[in-house]
Formats: structure tokens, C-alpha cells, sequence
């Protein structure tokens, strides 16, 4: 293909609605064990460390700990849950099962195929925000409207590390490639977003990096919504996931056209 | 497989069928300094199956691949059902059905939940599909598995059901990527019938193979790609008189290659060895007949020339990595 073609924004078309689809139908059939899946680690260090360390700290942020941490792993889920469904499910479909060379075939481009993906990564995203927070909502936390926004927080974040997730997907040789995507990008934004304890706990030279990680954006909208308060410079940190989302959106399309066209 | 064609319903709302069904016409494809494909012209008429065979490297899954749309050509152009390729590649493959060489369908899916969520990638209706797929079904031979799991499949079935899928459809013209390899006689045979009975009830094929038996049960014209052209494009019988001595005489043994150098030479038309095997080609089998009748050491074979000749002779015996 030539440079132009490969490098242009993907196109959008309703298309994308049967390949999403059909990732949901796949989801029904082992919905059970998928929403456990997504959901048992973060429950887990919710309540274990949130009760636990909770015990020796009290109130941080202004909310007990087990709230302040929950709210960290509400945004934490969804940013694993759509890393991983953009990393090993997509590459399962595009890779090993050769799921995209087969709708390719049909008269579904191969951008409605990716933006299909996108969309269902964070469309997981979004149902494991759903689950954590109904959680928290039912040991007595989140009890406000303003906390209803954080589903779409969760869908925005979804679609951010859904589309990291794709770009790894596009270059991945094989399923041990995304190791790196876990080492270098997952584990420190979890480490310096606030999930575990707030920003201001940090250097102030790592407080300035922080601010370049999604996640950190996402967590600073999701803390106070839980507590029923408007968050501060709401824009900005919209503005931060949603370019970081369709950027990478954007080179994901581009990789996977260089890489499955030719 | 079922002689019975699954789809008629719908057909008389279709624009009617273009012919040819596929034009393609100076094809040229480059991966940086290699030609892959240079300057190939062939069209398929409504009706027919085009058989493409070549060895590795030919370049037939690229020019497949052009046809369909998913690689941009460097030069050339095609027509794939009356639309431009790939300027509207999108259209023309609403009524292009696609078996792939390597089975894509979807492991978490029954057989019917596979043709359903296929169909829906054409926007075909549901009352369609719902209508159309047991039809699929009972041609494939599937009839009764409908909602057995992929994982109960045997590989003969598996690509009786991707022929199903490719039909969902309704297709004016289907693309077949070495729909055998791989699987055991009978399958094969029951993937033929499938093939026949579509040909003879008007559908299209375009089939590229490695087996000299499938092209010459199957293909109505050949075409023989190597190097990126088409070096030789007629029915089978057609291209086998041309090219090919039409009586072959293989001769095996110990003693095949001592003969072949001090007599075989000599009486046939044409001589090749391969490793220990000696073919000879003439017109008139008679004198190699009775000459080898009365040698020790060498077992003999006497049959028509075929296409597995024809393929080696323009293509040679060369391993192409």
C-alpha cells in the first residue's frame, strides 16, 4: 500500500456494529467466569488492603481508605480489563484464529474491524466499572448521582488502554510480547496515579511526570465524583485520555494495516 | 454433500450477473525490489471454473489477494463482479463468497452461530439467514449439526462448513484457496461434489490448487502462473496436447536409471529422471513397451499424460522455497 493510504485517519462506518457484535456473543457464552476474571483481583486488594491498611491509616483523600483505594480500582479495572482485551483477546481473534482475515473477506473493511475492537474493549471496560462500583455502592460508598459519571469515565479509559492495547496487538509477535506492555506501562501508572496512595505523597518531580499518565486524569475525575464533589479542570483531564485514545486508535489502525494488508 | 443449491429466494430482486465475472488485466505487484506479479491478464466467464495453479512463490495468493481488494496493485486493473477493484472493493465483495486456505471460523461459536454471525457481516436479514442457513446446512452435509460446537468437528467438515459460510451469501462468484489440502479422499471427493454441483447449477469458481487431480476434475480453463505470468492459459485437454507427449511411461527399479541412459534415451520422445525414476514421454508407447518387457531390474508404469506433466513441464522440477 502506498505511504498515504496506510497513514490516513480510519475511516468510520456503522459496519463495526456486527464485528462488535459477535465479540458479544462470544462474551455471553462465558460471561460468568469473564466478569470474575475481571473483576476478582480488584475486589480482592479492595477489600483486603482497603480494610487492612485502612485499619492503620484511616481517612485519606478525605474518604476511608477502602473507599479511596476502591475508587482507585474501579479505574484500575478498567484500564486492565481494556489492556487485556486489546492485548491476548485481540490477538487470539486476529492471530490464532484468523478471526479478521475472515471478516476482511466479507464487505467489512478492515477499519470497521479495528474500531470494532476499540469499541468492545471499552465496552469491557465500562462492565467491570460497572460491577466495582456496584461493590462499593453496596458497602456504602458512592451513594450520589455525580458517582453515575464515573461509567462513562470507565468507558473513556476503556477506550484509551483498549487502543494501547491494540497497538501492542499490531506488533506482537506472540502472546509473550505483551509483557512489556504490563512492565513498562501498566505497572508504573498503576504505582504513580494515585490508585494506592495519593499523588502528593510523591516527589514533586515524579508528581509533574504523573501528570502525563492517563490513568492519574482518570483517577483525578473518579475521586471526587465519589465523594459527590464536581472534579476540578474536568476538561483537561478529558482532553489528556481522549488524545491519548485517539491517538493511539489512530497508529493502531495504521500498524494492523501494515500489518495484515500486504 | 447435497446436490441441492441452498439459495434461490432473493436471487430475482438481484441485479443480473456480470460477465465476465472477473477481468483482470496487466496486474503488477512489487514488495520492494521483487516482482511478485508482472503484468498478469486472465478473466473468468460467468459460469466457469478457473483453475490457477503454480508453485510456490507464483505469486497466487498476492493476486487473490489483489481481486479481493485487500492489497493495492502497483499497475493493472481488475473488475470483480462489474465493480473496480479496489476502488469499490467493499461492493464487490457483497456478492463474493471466499474459502481461505487456512480455516478462520470462530471456535466459540456452534455451526449455525457461525453462518449467522457471517451473514450479519453482509447486513443480510434475519429472515433471510433464517430461511437460507438450514438450506447451507443440508448441502454441506452439516444438516443434522447444527448446534454441535466447532470442537466436535472433524477437518473434512470444518471446510465443508467454511463452503457453507462462503455461500451465505448468495455469491456470484467463489474464491477457493487450496479447499483440499490437508484433508483425507473422501472429504476431498464430497468437497468436489459440492464444487460440481454449484458449477453446474451456474455458479462461478475461481480455484487455486496443487493437486493436478482437483484441477483436472474441477477446472473448466486453467491457467499455469509461475514467476508472476501466466505462462500457459487453456482448458486441461487443450494445454496437455499442446505441451505434453500425450503418453507417458514411468519406469522404476534398481536398474530404471541404467536403462534410461543406455536405451530409454534413445526410444523415447523425451526422458527425464527424477531421483530413480525415469519418465518417458512419446506419442507411440509401443516401442518403449516392448523394449522394457524384455529388461530385468525395472517395474513400469503406462498411463495418459496428465496435468502433474504438463505442470512439471512448464514449471520444472525445481523445489521452490
Amino acid at each position: 500500500m502506498n505511504a498515504t493510504t496506510v497513514l490516513r485517519f480510519p475511516s468510520f462506518s456503522l459496519r463495526f456494529l456486527p464485528v462488535w457484535r459477535r465479540n458479544l456473543l462470544v462474551w455471553r457464552k462465558l460471561a460468568l467466569a469473564s466478569i470474575l476474571g475481571n473483576i476478582a483481583e480488584p475486589l480482592l486488594y479492595m477489600l483486603a488492603l482497603g480494610y487492612g491498611i485502612g485499619a492503620l491509616v484511616g481517612e485519606i483523600g478525605g474518604m476511608p481508605y477502602v473507599a479511596f483505594i476502591g475508587t482507585g480500582m474501579v479505574c484500575q479495572s478498567a484500564m486492565f480489563t481494556a489492556s487485556f482485551e486489546g492485548m491476548y483477546s485481540a490477538f487470539s481473534r486476529m492471530h490464532v484464529q484468523r478471526t479478521w482475515e475472515a471478516i476482511i473477506n466479507a464487505p467489512v473493511a478492515l477499519d470497521d474491524v479495528v474500531l470494532a475492537e476499540w469499541m468492545w474493549c471499552a465496552t469491557k471496560a465500562l462492565m467491570s466499572t460497572i460491577a466495582i462500583l456496584i461493590v462499593l455502592v453496596c458497602i456504602g460508598f458512592g451513594h450520589t448521582p455525580l458517582a453515575l459519571w464515573i461509567l462513562p469515565l470507565g468507558f473513556l479509559v476503556g477506550l484509551t488502554f483498549g487502543a494501547f492495547g491494540l497497538v501492542m496487538n499490531a506488533l506482537a509477535p506472540g502472546y509473550d510480547f505483551f509483557t512489556y506492555f504490563f512492565t513498562l506501562v501498566l505497572t508504573p501508572q498503576l504505582l504513580m496515579s494515585g490508585v494506592y496512595f495519593p499523588v502528593d505523597q510523591m516527589p514533586a518531580w515524579l508528581q509533574i511526570a504523573a501528570n502525563a499518565l492517563p490513568l492519574k486524569h482518570a483517577i483525578d475525575l473518579a475521586r471526587p465524583l465519589m465523594l459527590g464533589r464536581v472534579p476540578d479542570a474536568i476538561l483537561l483531564h478529558i482532553v489528556v485520555l481522549a488524545a491519548y485514545a485517539i491517538a493511539a486508535y489512530w497508529l493502531a489502525t495504521v500498524l494492523t494495516r501494515r500489518r495484515l494488508l500486504k | 454433500m447435497s446436490a441441492v443449491l441452498p439459495v434461490h429466494a432473493g436471487a430475482s430482486t438481484r441485479t443480473a450477473i456480470v460477465d465476465p465475472v472477473l477481468r483482470v488485466e496487466g496486474l503488477r505487484k512489487r514488495y520492494g525490489a521483487q516482482e511478485v506479479v508482472r503484468g498478469l491478464s486472465f478473466e473468468i466467464r460467468r459460469g466457469e471454473c478457473y483453475g490457477l495453479l503454480g508453485p510456490n512463490g507464483a505469486g497466487k495468493t498476492t493476486t487473490l489477494r489483489c481481486c479481493l481488494g485487500l492489497i493495492e496493485p502497483n499497475a493493472g486493473t481488475i473488475e470483480l463482479v462489474g465493480e473496480p477493484v479496489p476502488r469499490a472493493a467493499r461492493e464487490a465483495r457483497i456478492r463474493v463468497g471466499v474459502v481461505p486456505q487456512m480455516d478462520n471460523l470462530d471456535p466459540d461459536f456452534t455451526v449455525v452461530e457461525n453462518l449467522n454471525v457471517y451473514g450479519r457481516y453482509f447486513a443480510i436479514p434475519e429472515a433471510t439467514l433464517r430461511e437460507r442457513i438450514p438450506r447451507l446446512l443440508e448441502f454441506a452435509g452439516l444438516g443434522a449439526k447444527g448446534k454441535q460446537s466447532l470442537r466436535s468437528l472433524s477437518g473434512g467438515m470444518k471446510r465443508r462448513l467454511t463452503l457453507a459460510r462462503a455461500l451465505i451469501n448468495d455469491p456470484d462468484l467463489l474464491i477457493l484457496d487450496e479447499p483440499t489440502t490437508g484433508l483425507d479422499p473422501q472429504a476431498r471427493h464430497l468437497i468436489w461434489d459440492g464444487l460440481r454441483s454449484l458449477l453446474s447449477q451456474g455458479k462461478t469458481i475461481l480455484l487455486t490448487t496443487h493437486f493436478m487431480d482437483e484441477a483436472e476434475r474441477l477446472a473448466t480453463r486453467l491457467g499455469v502462473l509461475d514467476h508472476g505470468t501466466l505462462i500457459a492459459s487453456d482448458t486441461p485437454r487443450a494445454l496437455i496436447a499442446a505441451h505434453v507427449e500425450p503418453e507417458v511411461v514411468e519406469v522404476y527399479g534398481d536398474e530404471a536409471k541404467v536403462w534410461a541412459e543406455a536405451h530409454g534415451r534413445r526410444i523415447a520422445k523425451r526422458l527425464e529422471l527424477a531421483g530413480e525414476t525415469a519418465f518417458c514421454y512419446a506419442h507411440d508407447p509401443k516401442p518403449l513397451l516392448d523394449d522394457l518387457a524384455t529388461r530385468a531390474g525395472v517395474r513400469y508404469l503406462h498411463r495418459p499424460a496428465n496435468l502433474e506433466d504438463l505442470f512439471i513441464k512448464l514449471t520444472g522440477r525445481d523445489l521452490r522455497d
